[in-house]
């Protein structure tokens, strides 16, 4: 029962998860608008998100030869999708690639995805409530 | 929890622009002091803003790290009447450009309002979480 309880809660659950990392993301790029040589970054949502249902980690590791050598740095992750620098359409002087407009729409759009995974959530908890009813 | 995160992140961003607006402030206030505490005239200040990690290593807040002086050099005025003349009869006045401030005072104030709306949104999304099953 337990278990069916958390295969009919995990995605939900996986999404809300991967959107506040998302939304971390962007907000970093928002703070450091003004700040030189900064450059936007932000992950590709579906990807990030079939690899945290399929459990599967999009990271290459680093192959060693000898129990000496350094692990490596395969790079920050949301759930093991690598978060990605923005291309730059518009590029300013002092290096930094933040475009307010492009940051603003995704963090109000990821906002609006995270509101609705939370009522998806809360419908999937009030049908179970209303199955249990005596 | 990114979602908490974003509070850090979003208020080292008002911190740091609030710090940027103080220093156009002092810049604007001291325009026309042809002397100061080392008894030189007034020179402009700019803060210097840097991306720092914080929490997650995918998420950047900012952090000012120095206020540096301008080195643009000193606005000389003839004014032979006046008690900081040189020998020639120049004054030199502080190397504040007006515009630059005003145009640095209007950015400053734009990029805190964004941080505040990110905060707030954050914080929306954090009540709508608790809301879950209810």
């Amino acid at each position: 029962m337990i278990n069916k309880l958390d295969e009919a809660l995990r995605f939900q659950q996986t999404v809300l998860n991967l959107r506040g990392a998302r939304q971390e993301l962007l907000s970093s790029n928002i703070a450091n608008a003004d700040t030189p040589g900064y450059k936007a970054r932000d992950f590709d949502f579906a990807s990030a998100l079939q690899n945290a249902v399929a459990g599967s980690a999009g990271k290459l590791p680093l192959v060693t030869t000898s129990a000496e050598h350094l692990a490596g740095y395969t790079g920050s992750n949301a759930s093991g999708t690598p978060a990605l620098y923005r291309r730059p359409d518009q590029p300013s002087a002092d290096g930094n690639t933040v475009n307010m407009d492009v940051e603003r729409a995704q963090a109000a759009d990821n906002a609006l995805h995270y509101e609705a995974s939370v009522n998806f959530l809360s419908a999937r908890l009030k049908d179970m409530t209303t199955v249990l009813q005596p | 929890m990114s979602l908490f995160n974003i509070f850090n992140i979003a208020g080292s961003g008002m911190a740091a622009q609030s710090q940027r607006l103080n220093v156009v402030a002092s810049n604007l206030a001291n325009a026309d002091s042809t002397t100061s505490s080392n008894g030189k005239p007034y020179r402009a200040k700019e803060v210097v803003f840097s991306a720092t990690p914080m929490g997650a290593a995918d998420a950047q807040g900012v952090k000012v790290v120095s206020v540096a002086e301008s080195t643009a050099p000193m606005k000389l005025v003839y004014d032979p009447g006046h008690p900081m003349a040189d020998e020639n009869g120049y004054v030199s006045m502080p190397n504040v450009n007006v515009v630059d401030e005003m145009v640095n005072m209007i950015s400053a104030s734009r990029s805190y309002q964004n941080n505040v709306d990110v905060l707030n949104t954050s914080k929306t999304l954090l009540i709508k979480t608790l809301t879950i099953g209810q």
